[in-house]
C-alpha cells in the first residue's frame, strides 16, 4: 500500500464496487485481464508469473472470456503470437518472468519496432545463472531500452488499477507501442492481499476495444507488417518511436488519472512520501518502497528530514516529475536491484544522474544495490542507507562505487 | 481435385512485380502458383528469408495480400496468433465469418533448423494454416551456409569442400517425415518444376481439416551453383535422381504423386550443380556411393510406407 491508496474509500464516480477480493497481484491482474477480455493471450508459465496464466486458463475454462487462450512453447512464441495477433487486428496479452523475458529479448524490439500495442505483465524476476526464481529488477534492466512505456506497480492493488489503464495506454494512437505492467515477483505475485476491483462493465467501458487503422485482418487490406529497411528509412523509422515513446508519457499520466478518478485511488508517475519539508531522499521502484517506507518512518522519528520518491512510470522515464521532486533535496540514495555490470552506474542511479544533471543546485547521488536474487532486506539496512546519505549531504562528497545492502 | 489452368489463368496475380528475387529464382515462380492455388483470399506470414527481404522493402511490397513478417524462427507461431485473433473477432461480433485461409512462407533455415520448435508447437496446437517451405537446401539469403536440409557433400560457405573435408559432412533431416509424426491432416513434398503437383497440393492443404504443411524443393541458381535458365530442369532432375521424392501423407497414408521419379542414377542430378563439382569429378568418388546408397534406402522405405498405406 502506500500513501495514495486510501483502501475502503468511496470511488469518486460513485460506482457501487463488487465485493473486495483477497487475491495476489497474479490474480489481481488475471481479473483485470478478464474485465478486458482481449481477443488473444499467449503465455508460457514460468515463476513467479503463473498465478496470472493458471487463473486466467481458469477464465477461459469457465467461459467467462472470449479469449483464444494460446498456450505456446516458449516465450518468444508467446511474443510472437501476440504480434500475430495485434497485427491481424487483435488485443493481445502475454505474461512473464526473468528468463521467459530474457528468451523473448527478440520479439520485444519487433513488437515495439512494429509499433504493436500489446500488453505484457512482467513479474520481475532475475536473471541465471546462477538460477534463481526470486524478484529482482534484472529483468526490468535488461528491457529498458526497447521502447516499451513500462509501470511498476507495488501492491497487488497498483497492479489491477494499471492493469486497467494498459491497453488504453499502448493503443493511443500518438503511442501505439508496447507496454509492460510490472508487479514484483513473489512480494506482489504471490502476496494476498484485499484488492478493491472494479465492475465488470466499469472497465469494458475504460478498456472499450482495439481499434487499428490498418490491420492484416480488415477486409481488403494489402497492408504489409513488418517491411525490411534498408539504410534508407530504418533511421526515420526509430526517430518516429523517440517521439511515440514521448507521447506515452502524458498518455500515462492521462490514463491513470483516469482510473484514478474512477477507483478513487490517484496514481502519478513518481509518488513521493513525506517529501515537502525533506532534505534528503531514497529513490525506489516496485514493492520495496513499503519497507523503505517504514525506515523513513523510523528516520524520522530520529529527526532526521528524510523522504522517499518512487517512481512508477520507468519508462519513458519521468525526467520532469523526478526532477520536481527532488528540487531543494541536498542528497539521493538510489535504490537499485540489479546491476549493471561494468557501467559506471547502475540503472536507477544512471537515470537520476541524467535527469539530475542540468539542476541548478542537483542533489548529490549515492547508490545502493541491495535484494539481488530475493534477498530480503529488512528495514534496518534501509534505515542506515538513510544514515550514509545524510552524512553525504553533510561532507557533500558522492562516492564512485555503489554500497551493496545486506551482502555476506 | 483436378485444376483447371484456363480457370487458374483468370486468376488475380497476387505476387505482384518488381520484386528483387535472383534471376532463375524458384521461389517467385512457386509463390505465385501457390497463392493462385489457394480457393481463399490467403492472409499470409513471412519467415525472414531471402523472399522476404526481396519483396518487403519499405515503402515498397510486391504482394497483394495482407502480409505479416516478425522475424525468421516464428513465422508459424506468428500466424497462429493471425487464427486466434480471427477466431475472437468473430466470437465477439467484431467481424463477420467469411473464408479466409493462413498461409506461411518459410525457408529451410527457418523451418529445419532455427524455427523448429515454433513450427512444431504451432501444429501440435492445431492452428489452421498452411504451412509452406520453400526448400532451398540453404541459408541462401545470408550467403550460401548449409542447414540440416543441406545435401551430404555439397558444398556451402560453412561446409567449404577442402582436403581434410569433402563438403557437407552430414545427411539431411528428413523433416517432411517429421512434421508427418505430427499427425496434421495434410503433408506433402512437391518441387517448382511440377506446378500441377505443387498446386494440387495447395488446394489439398488448404481444404485439410487442421494444419497442413509442404515441403517444396526450390533450386537456388546461386547456391547450387548452376546456370538461372536451368532452374526447372535441375529441379526435376532432383526428382528423377529420388533425391526429393513427391509423396503425400493425408491423414497419415502415404502416397507418391506425380511421375518420373527416380529414374536415374543420383549423378545425374549432381552434375547438374557446380555446389558437387569436387565430388563429380571422380565418378567413383565414394560420397557419391553414400548418397546412391541412402538414396535408395531411403526410397524403399517410403515405398514401403506406401505400400503399407494402401493396404490399410
Amino acid at each position: 500500500m502506500t500513501t495514495t491508496q486510501k483502501q475502503g474509500q468511496k470511488p469518486s464516480s460513485g460506482i457501487t464496487l463488487p465485493p473486495a477480493q483477497a487475491i495476489n497481484g497474479g490474480e489481481a491482474v488475471a481479473y483485470a485481464m478478464r474485465q478486458i477480455d482481449p481477443e488473444v493471450v499467449a503465455a508460457y508459465p514460468i515463476t513467479p508469473q503463473t498465478f496470472i496464466i493458471e487463473k486466467f486458463s481458469e477464465y477461459v475454462a469457465d467461459g467467462l472470456v472470449n479469449t483464444e487462450y494460446i498456450n505456446v512453447e516458449s516465450e518468444h512464441a508467446a511474443m510472437s503470437a501476440c504480434v500475430g495477433a495485434t497485427a491481424a487486428g487483435g488485443r493481445a496479452q502475454t505474461a512473464t518472468s526473468g528468463p521467459g523475458l530474457a528468451l523473448m529479448y527478440e520479439m520485444l524490439w519487433v513488437a515495439s519496432g512494429m509499433r504493436l500495442p500489446i500488453v505484457m505483465h512482467l513479474c520481475s524476476r532475475s536473471f541465471s545463472a546462477p538460477l534463481n526464481i526470486l524478484c529482482d529488477h534484472s529483468d526490468v534492466m535488461g528491457m529498458r531500452e526497447s521502447s516499451w512505456p513500462m509501470l511498476i506497480g507495488s501492491s497487488p492493488q497498483e497492479a489491477y488499477d494499471q492493469a486497467v489503464a494498459m491497453p488504453t495506454i499502448a493503443e493511443n494512437k500518438s503511442v501505439l507501442l508496447p507496454v509492460a505492467n510490472v508487479l514484483d515477483g513473489f512480494t506482489v505475485t504471490h502476496s494476498v492481499e484485499r484488492v478493491e476491483v472494479l465492475p465488470d462493465e466499469v472497465v469494458k467501458e475504460f478498456a472499450g476495444e482495439y481499434e487499428p487503422d490498418i490491420w492484416a485482418l480488415q477486409p481488403g487490406s494489402t497492408a504489409t507488417f513488418g517491411t525490411l529497411d534498408a539504410n534508407d528509412f530504418y533511421f526515420e523509422h526509430k526517430r518516429q518511436q523517440v517521439e511515440a515513446m514521448k507521447n506515452s508519457l502524458e498518455v500515462v499520466r492521462t490514463q491513470l488519472n483516469a482510473v484514478g478518478e474512477i477507483t478513487g485511488r490517484p496514481m502519478n508517475l513518481v509518488e513521493e512520501y513525506l517529501m515537502d519539508d525533506a532534505e534528503i531522499a531514497l529513490v525506489v521502484l516496485g514493492s520495496s518502497e513499503g519497507m523503505v517506507r517504514a525506515a523513513i518512518d523510523q528516520a524520522r522519528a530520529d529527526g532526521i528530514k528524510v523522504g522517499m520518491v518512487r517512481i512508477r512510470l520507468f519508462r519513458p522515464f519521468p525526467v520532469a516529475d523526478v526532477r520536481k521532486a527532488l528540487e531543494g533535496i541536498g542528497a539521493v540514495g538510489v535504490l537499485d536491484r540489479a546491476i549493471a555490470f561494468g557501467t559506471p552506474g547502475n540503472g536507477l542511479l544512471q537515470d537520476l544522474a541524467t535527469s539530475t544533471r542540468t539542476m541548478p543546485d542537483r542533489p548529490l547521488l549515492m547508490d545502493f544495490v541491495y535484494g539481488l536474487g530475493g534477498r530480503a532486506t529488512p528495514k534496518q539496512l534501509f534505515r542506515q542507507a538513510v544514515d550514509e546519505v545524510l552524512n553525504m549531504n553533510e561532507t557533500r562528497v558522492e562516492p564512485d562505487e555503489p554500497a551493496y545492502l545486506g551482502l555476506k | 481435385m483436378t485444376l483447371k489452368l484456363r480457370d487458374l489463368s483468370l486468376k488475380p496475380d497476387l505476387f505482384g512485380t518488381g520484386h528483387g528475387l535472383c534471376a532463375g529464382c524458384a521461389e517467385s515462380v512457386s509463390v505465385r502458383q501457390i497463392l493462385s492455388a489457394l480457393e481463399n483470399p490467403p492472409v499470409v506470414a513471412l519467415a525472414t528469408g531471402c523472399l522476404e527481404v526481396s519483396t518487403t522493402r519499405f515503402p515498397d511490397t510486391t504482394w497483394k495480400v495482407p502480409l505479416i513478417h516478425s522475424a525468421f524462427e516464428n513465422s508459424a507461431t506468428t500466424i497462429g496468433g493471425v487464427d486466434a485473433a480471427y477466431k475472437a473477432l468473430v466470437r465477439k461480433g467484431r467481424m463477420e465469418d467469411r473464408p479466409l485461409t493462413f498461409v506461411v512462407f518459410a525457408g529451410d533455415g527457418a523451418t529445419y533448423d532455427i524455427g523448429f520448435q515454433w513450427l512444431s508447437g504451432a501444429l501440435e496446437r492445431g492452428h489452421k494454416f498452411v504451412y509452406i517451405c520453400l526448400n532451398n537446401e540453404g541459408y541462401m539469403n545470408t550467403g550460401i551456409q548449409r542447414s540440416s536440409a543441406t545435401l551430404l557433400g555439397a558444398w556451402t560457405t560453412t561446409t567449404p569442400s577442402g582436403d581434410a573435408r569433402p563438403g557437407k559432412p552430414e545427411w539431411h533431416k528428413d523433416m517432411t517425415k517429421i512434421i508427418a509424426a505430427h499427425n496434421i491432416p495434410y503433408v506433402a513434398q512437391a518441387a517448382a518444376h511440377n506446378w500441377k503437383d505443387l498446386m494440387t497440393k495447395v488446394r489439398k492443404a488448404e481444404q485439410a481439416d487442421g494444419p497442413a504443411f509442404i515441403n517444396v524443393l526450390t533450386p537456388c541458381d546461386r547456391g547450387w551453383r548452376f546456370e538461372p535458365e536451368k532452374t526447372m530442369e535441375v529441379s526435376q532432375l532432383m526428382v528423377e535422381a529420388g533425391l526429393w521424392p513427391l509423396y503425400e501423407v493425408v491423414d497419415g497414408k502415404y502416397k507418391m504423386t506425380g511421375a518420373r521419379q527416380k529414374k536415374r542414377p543420383v549423378m545425374d542430378a549432381l552434375l547438374s550443380q557446380k555446389r558437387f563439382s569436387h565430388i563429380t569429378k571422380n565418378a567413383d568418388d565414394a560420397t557419391i556411393a553414400a548418397i546412391q546408397a541412402k538414396v535408395d534406402e531411403e526410397w524403399d522405405a517410403l515405398q514401403a510406407l506406401c505400400e503399407m498405406s494402401a493396404a490399410e
